[in-house]
């Protein structure tokens, strides 16, 4: 199943800078394995959520093109130290996986 | 300006059932669709059609969208890109790389105090604009930087 993922999320004034290592392959569909010369399968993060105590702030819909093993970086205005922040994907294969973290 | 949507729905499979719940007024399309993944404009090949699938056919161009990208990108399998809008109610930040197959790279919702930025690290298949399209208020503004990228990152 899914790797686990990295999220850090530190006040900086009244907004909280929230970064998110995710640990996905990425990839395009494009790419053909070296030994069999078959094309590999497109596998890719589709879309990301994150919220804030549960509220909603952030919803991506991702392409292949974001970079292998993704990072994003967002800052929500507002937020306290304690709020919790929570980070979700899906990809293109139902894969899924979810991570939080505490604003500190 | 719904038609990728309508597109979309032909194409999804599940077309019955969401038609009729569609056709009963259980469902509004715009909430069927809300957190689908935007296939018309991922699909689109070039930038015209990439840009009207996200209905920003008409982006003015802006100059308070910061974008923090290298000038040269040694690597473009892994392109550092940073968006800044300073556009009052930015509500959502479109990534597209102009000479990419698929110029449509990520697009982010912002909501409920999130600021308008976002930074990620994107794929690029050659030397092009990385174009940013900000939509605030209903409207639309668009931002481009050019990287230079000495080896692709599409076909590895």
């Amino acid at each position: 199943m899914a790797e686990p993922m990295k999220i850090r999320a530190t006040m900086a004034g009244d907004t909280a800078d929230v970064k998110v290592l995710m640990n996905h392959p990425m990839e395009t569909g494009q790419r053909k394995d070296a030994k069999t010369g078959k094309l590999i399968p497109a596998h890719f993060i589709q879309t990301v959520t994150a919220q804030v105590n549960g509220k909603s702030v952030l919803e991506a819909q991702w392409s292949q093109a974001v970079s292998k093993n993704p990072f994003l970086g967002f800052k929500v205005k507002g937020a306290k130290a304690g709020d919790k922040v929570t980070v979700s994907w899906s990809d293109n294969m139902g894969e899924k996986n979810s991570a939080d973290a505490t604003v500190g | 300006m719904n038609f990728a949507r309508r597109t979309f729905i032909k194409g999804a499979g599940a077309a019955g059932t969401v038609a009729v719940a569609a056709a009963a007024g259980l469902l509004k399309p715009s909430e069927v669709l809300a957190a689908e993944w935007n296939k018309a404009a991922f699909d689109a090949k070039g930038m015209p059609d990439a840009l009207k699938a996200i209905g920003a056919s008409a982006a003015a161009d802006s100059k308070d969208i910061l974008i923090k990208a290298p000038d040269i990108a040694e690597n473009g399998a892994v392109v550092p890109v940073e968006v800044t809008s300073k556009i009052a109610g930015t509500t959502g930040i479109v990534m597209m790389v102009e000479k990419n197959a698929n110029p449509m790279v990520a697009d982010f919702e912002l909501s409920n105090g999130a600021d308008g930025y976002v930074s990620t690290r994107i794929k690029m298949g050659q030397t092009s604009n990385v174009r940013v399209v900000v939509k605030a208020g209903g409207k639309t503004y668009s931002a481009v930087k050019e990287v230079k990228v000495t080896i692709g990152g599409c076909g590895g």
